[in-house]
């Protein structure tokens, strides 16, 4: 090889570098120049919908929204994590309670956004609840799916009630998230513990416990895994079974029979927030028609908290479920939160 | 200057002053001109000009906050000793600047006094102060140099002020991004969750049930988590060490002799993101698998879910880790001489007499060598356990689920931080002492025409009936790994589709053009710009480290190494977990930036490139350096004209394996990734995790392949005959890690 093409050899790999280099960079300087009007929202639903309300309110606004999907126990861990330097304006979905934990403990902002009038009695009672540090945007009951073709394969009866998973024919077959990351596996917990009774819950799981197949992160990975035959029965939401029977449809939606309890999804501005103006503005949008709208085409089919939205043909019919009377003010206190994720963690989850 | 008579009483020359000038006046600059803390928005974005209270300069600040005002101090001392012609006395002044930061960084941080002891002192709440920024920085690596700068003149070093103060940068830089977050899980690890000392508590958490219980063995419960880490990674290690010498022996040592075979597997393991073989187990072996179903359906096996669980991880990091394994007992295998054998069967030795007496013994330590790092792999694994483990729980996914849950305790993931840490680094160590430092290679420098002997006929036929089906496994996952995400649902309803591709990746065409409409696009932009940032710092900190050990001598040399060695054996989870704790809060804050995700990419990916370094300087005779500096040339200037055209293979090498490992990273990251700075591998494990197994599989197929295209391109960019140097390069790099 030549003297001179050793050198343009050498020149081109330095030429290599340096354009990596400037592209790292221009993408970094890139990043920083969209810093003009920013929102980050940690989301606590279903990725489709959390994706579908961050594109289309940066499409309508022009605002940046940079958006993480977390379960919502870890969102309300992160706000804690995060507290001396708050990384987030808005939260944006997930169960209730984590919200009004969070609430209570000051992390989250206090408004009063114009819409509230037009919410649904149950979302303005959240929004009092937590001397408005939270809303309710939408409603989900609480219940478990199966799949139906994997039952008949074999011979078992469909299950009805509560009491029928912890039956030993389901060893390893259910599924349920882990309350302590998951807002809708918390539900579970504190519904059972208002249906029997603390001590008799705790007991309840610890049986349930022996049929658990996996305690899984996320509150609607049980009823996604129903629906891809991974599992036998997922306790969930009934709105995120209805989604899994959608694309499946050996799934089948229960509403246990001793009754269940139900969620109020919330939303919440994160005290000290950097946007504070673009999340009281993301807010007002939220709780209106276009933006609730949303949530159907995109596999959601919670009960929506504004009067004027339409509720979807798909949502599990209220006036069918027994719906038992959730305590929301107790449950979602920090004190009795911890104390029964303690046990759970103890007793069930690590006892055995 | 035009001041001729101090020049020339300086000690260093007149060169001396400029850069002694230099660094003064960018220690000034960081004081006077740059804002002293960090600025919201980025100080990239230069907006911080139209904002002069939030930014203000250290010198502005010193009004109401006037402890910064001592930091003035050590600039003065320096520029009264440089006036006087005098670098002597710069130590001190660089020394005390930066003991002084140090101390008033962690004395008053975001939310008053920093520790107990100071508030109890003051017994007010004390005043707060944000983190720091780029004058601090400036400040910070000004007195760094002017300590260099009088060591250098002490005659540290042979005087040569270029390594001085290179030694210093690397070992500041470990300093503060591998030693003090360690440091900070050690911290709060004795404290509880509300931040007060509580070292009962400690105690208990490290002796705690969950951690030790042997229940599984008694047949009462389960094992802790400690204990089932231990067992899958010794298992692991067996397994992976049995795999990798069957290969290693097939491919060299029969008639197969498939180079096809050594080529890809050494590049396999570094381009595939490590949670993809789990993924693929699931679908292969889940409860609605395609095997699953195949024999549920054809033979009447239930489903069940074996695969979530302990045997589930042994299988996907068996599968992940063999090439490792393999790549190392390749080089082992290379390094025993055909003569040796060859004399041996001319004693008349049997084949199975000469693997046993002769080959073997010499391939002993090598094992050894394999089996502890496929131990180490295995327990730092983070992603297989987390998309396979189900109930089974692993230090490492524990690690993570204690900082994300709704019980949020910190202190119990620094417990097991630590317990996870105490393990890998005994093995490193035990490594290094048993295998690192001997050599048990015989190949000399002669010529060596001797023939490997061929393997006696028991041993073939063992070697490929281990090999076969691992190979045939391995096969059947990269293929499922590449269409799988093309078809509806793999094994279920295979009607190819698009539209996870297009979900992911898909552009459309809005009011303002084309755009990037699909989910993936974000992720794999901002992974790819930050690993192309990390590379070239990476290889030049690698490159760099490698020199200063390979060509300076120095005290405590071997502590220096230890150091930067070490960050192989933190597993990633530790790494993100320490970087949260450390840089969460003031003095240095950087959680929530891009930053904090290039400096982890830097230091977890360092230790490839100073192998790769330290690899090729050794091939390279001092004869050379001492050349060009007894020609005259500085060390600097031998290092970069005489040194570096040589080792262009390792920076190559270097940058190469910096990017890939950086795409390919997670488990580090994924505590550090946010909103914004979303990390393609975090996205997939997100996707995974809630069930959408195709949109997580296409994307893992994309990665792959755009690592192929990537690492073929460079190579084709390089050219042929650079490229036999640099994958030798590669492949001692990658086998001696």
């Amino acid at each position: 090889m030549t003297d001179t093409g050793k050198r343009s050899r050498g020149r081109q790999s330095a030429w290599v570098a340096a354009g990596a280099l400037a592209l790292g960079l221009a993408g970094l300087a890139g990043g920083a120049k969209a810093a003009d009007r920013n929102l980050v929202m940690y989301c606590g639903v279903d990725e489709a919908w959390c994706r579908a309300m961050a594109t289309t309110y940066q499409k309508q606004t022009g605002v940046n929204v940079d958006m993480t999907r977390m379960s919502a126990g870890e969102i309300y861990a992160r706000l804690r994590a995060e507290k001396a330097n708050p990384q987030a304006d808005i939260w944006w979905g997930g169960t209730g309670d984590p919200h009004l934990q969070a609430a209570e403990e000051g992390l989250t902002e206090e408004y009063k956004s114009a819409v509230l009038p037009n919410l649904r009695d149950w979302a303005q009672k959240q929004a009092e609840r937590s001397k408005y540090r939270t809303v309710g945007i939408y409603l989900g009951a609480l219940g478990y799916g199966y799949n139906e073709e994997d039952l008949k394969q074999r011979n078992l009866k469909a299950p009805e009630c509560w009491a029928d998973l912890i039956k030993p024919e389901f060893e390893g077959e259910v599924e349920m998230a882990d309350p302590n990351s998951s807002g809708t596996a918390w539900t579970a917990l504190a519904t059972m513990v208002q249906l029997m009774g603390e001590d008799k819950a705790i007991d309840y799981f610890k049986q349930l416990n022996k049929n658990i197949a996996e305690y899984t992160k996320a509150g609607a990975a049980p009823a996604l895994a129903v629906g891809k035959g991974e599992t036998l029965v997922g306790i969930a939401f009934q709105h995120d079974v209805i989604n899994a029977a959608k694309q499946n449809t050996a799934v089948k939606v229960v509403s246990p029979c001793e009754g269940t309890g139900y969620e109020i999804g919330s939303m919440s501005i994160v005290k000290g927030a950097k946007h504070l103006d673009e999340a009281q503005k993301y807010y007002d949008w939220a709780l209106s028609v276009d933006a609730q709208k949303l949530a159907a085409p995109n596999g959601s089919y919670q009960i929506p908290s504004n009067k004027d939205t339409p509720v979807p043909p798909e949502a599990p019919d209220l006036s069918k479920i027994k719906l038992i009377d959730y305590d929301f003010a107790k449950y979602g206190s920090s004190e009795v939160r911890k104390k029964l994720l303690k046990r759970f963690s103890d007793e069930v989850r690590n006892g055995g | 200057m035009t001041r001729p008579a101090t020049s020339q009483r300086m000690s260093g020359g007149a060169a001396g002053d400029r850069a002694a000038l230099a660094w003064l006046l960018l220690g000034c600059a960081g004081f006077v001109l740059l804002p002293w803390y960090k600025v919201e928005g980025g100080f990239f974005s230069f907006d911080w000009f139209s904002r002069p209270a939030e930014a203000a300069p250290a010198m502005l600040l010193s009004g109401q906050r006037p402890w910064l005002l001592p930091l003035a101090l050590p600039l003065l001392l320096a520029g009264w000793r440089l006036w006087q012609g005098r670098l002597r006395g710069l130590g001190v002044a660089g020394g005390l600047g930066l003991a002084w930061l140090v101390a008033e960084g962690f004395s008053i941080i975001h939310s008053g006094w920093g520790f107990s002891w100071l508030a109890a002192l003051a017994g007010t709440p004390g005043p707060t102060q944000p983190g720091l920024g780029w004058g601090a920085v400036a400040y910070a690596a000004a007195m760094l140099m002017l300590v260099a700068l009088d060591m250098a003149a002490r005659g540290w070093c042979k005087g040569d002020r270029f390594v001085v103060g290179a030694l210093l940068l690397v070992i500041a830089s470990l300093i503060l991004f591998v030693a003090y977050p360690l440091f900070s899980i050690l911290a709060s690890a004795v404290k509880d969750n509300d931040g007060n000392v509580v070292p009962g508590l400690f105690a208990e958490k490290l002796f705690s049930a969950n951690i030790w219980s042997l229940g599984c063995l008694r047949g009462a419960g389960s094992c802790g988590v400690a204990w089932n880490t231990v067992a899958v990674a010794v298992l692991v290690g067996v397994l992976c060490t049995v795999l990798g010498l069957a290969l290693a022996l097939i491919a060299l040592r029969t008639r197969l002799r498939a180079k096809w075979l050594l080529r890809s597997l050494s590049i396999l393991p570094i381009i595939t993101p490590p949670f993809v073989i789990g993924l693929a187990l699931i679908l292969l072996f889940g409860r609605a698998g395609i095997v699953t179903t195949f024999l549920s359906a054809h033979l009447g096996i239930p489903r069940s879910r074996w695969i979530y669980g302990m045997a589930g991880i042994t299988m996907a990091q068996v599968l992940a880790f063999t090439p490792i394994a393999f790549l190392v007992l390749v080089g082992v295998l290379q390094g025993v001489s055909p003569s040796m054998e060859e004399a041996s069967q001319t004693l008349r030795a049997s084949r199975w007499r000469t693997f046993r007496t002769v080959t073997w013994p010499l391939i002993r330590p090598g094992l050894a060598s394999a089996f502890l790092i496929s131990f180490i792999e295995s327990m730092a694994d983070f992603a297989n356990p987390l998309v396979l483990g189900g109930n089974f729980n692993v230090l490492s996914t524990d690690i993570f689920f204690a900082v994300v849950g709704a019980a949020h305790d910190q202190g119990r993931a620094a417990v097991l931080a630590i317990v996870l840490l105490a393990f890998t680094i005994a093995a490193f160590l035990a490594q290094r002492r048993w295998v690192g430092g001997r050599s048990y290679v015989t190949v000399s420098g002669k010529g060596d025409g001797g023939v490997p002997a061929p393997l006696p006929g028991p041993l073939r036929f063992g070697c490929y009936a281990a090999a076969l089906p691992w190979l045939l496994l391995t096969v059947v996952v990269y293929a499922i790994i590449l269409s799988g995400g093309f078809v509806e649902q793999i094994g279920r309803d295979n009607t190819p589709t698009l539209h996870y591709f297009l979900t992911a990746f898909s552009v459309e065409k809005g009011v303002d053009g084309w755009f990037l409409s699909g989910s993936a696009w974000p992720s794999l932009l901002m992974t790819i710009g930050l690993a192309l940032v990390a590379m070239p710092f990476t290889a030049a900190l690698g490159i760099l480290t490698a020199w200063l050990l390979e060509r300076q001598y120095f005290a405590g040399r071997t502590l220096f190494e230890f150091l930067a060695m070490m960050s192989f054996a933190i597993p990633g989870t530790v790494v993100g977990i320490s970087y949260i704790l450390a840089f969460n809060v003031p003095p240095v804050q950087l959680t929530g930036t891009g930053l904090i995700i290039v400096i982890s990419f830097v230091f977890r990916n360092m230790p490839v490139a100073i192998r790769a370094g330290v690899a090729n300087l050794n091939q390279i005779d001092r004869s050379l350096d001492e050349a060009s500096l007894t020609l005259g040339a500085r060390s600097l200037a031998t290092l970069r004209r005489v040194l570096l055209p040589i080792l262009k293979p390792a920076v190559v090498t270097a940058m190469i394996y910096s990017f890939v490992r950086a795409v390919t990273a997670v488990s580090a990251v994924i505590f550090l990734a946010t909103g914004r700075f979303n990390l393609a591998t975090v996205y997939i494990v997100g996707r995974a995790d809630v069930g959408e197994y195709g949109i997580a599989i296409v994307y893992a197929a994309v990665l792959i392949v755009v690592m192929m295209v990537i690492l073929v391109g460079i190579q084709l960019l390089i050219g042929e005959r650079r490229l036999g140097r640099r994958r030798a390069g590669a492949e001692a790099a990658v086998a001696q890690l």
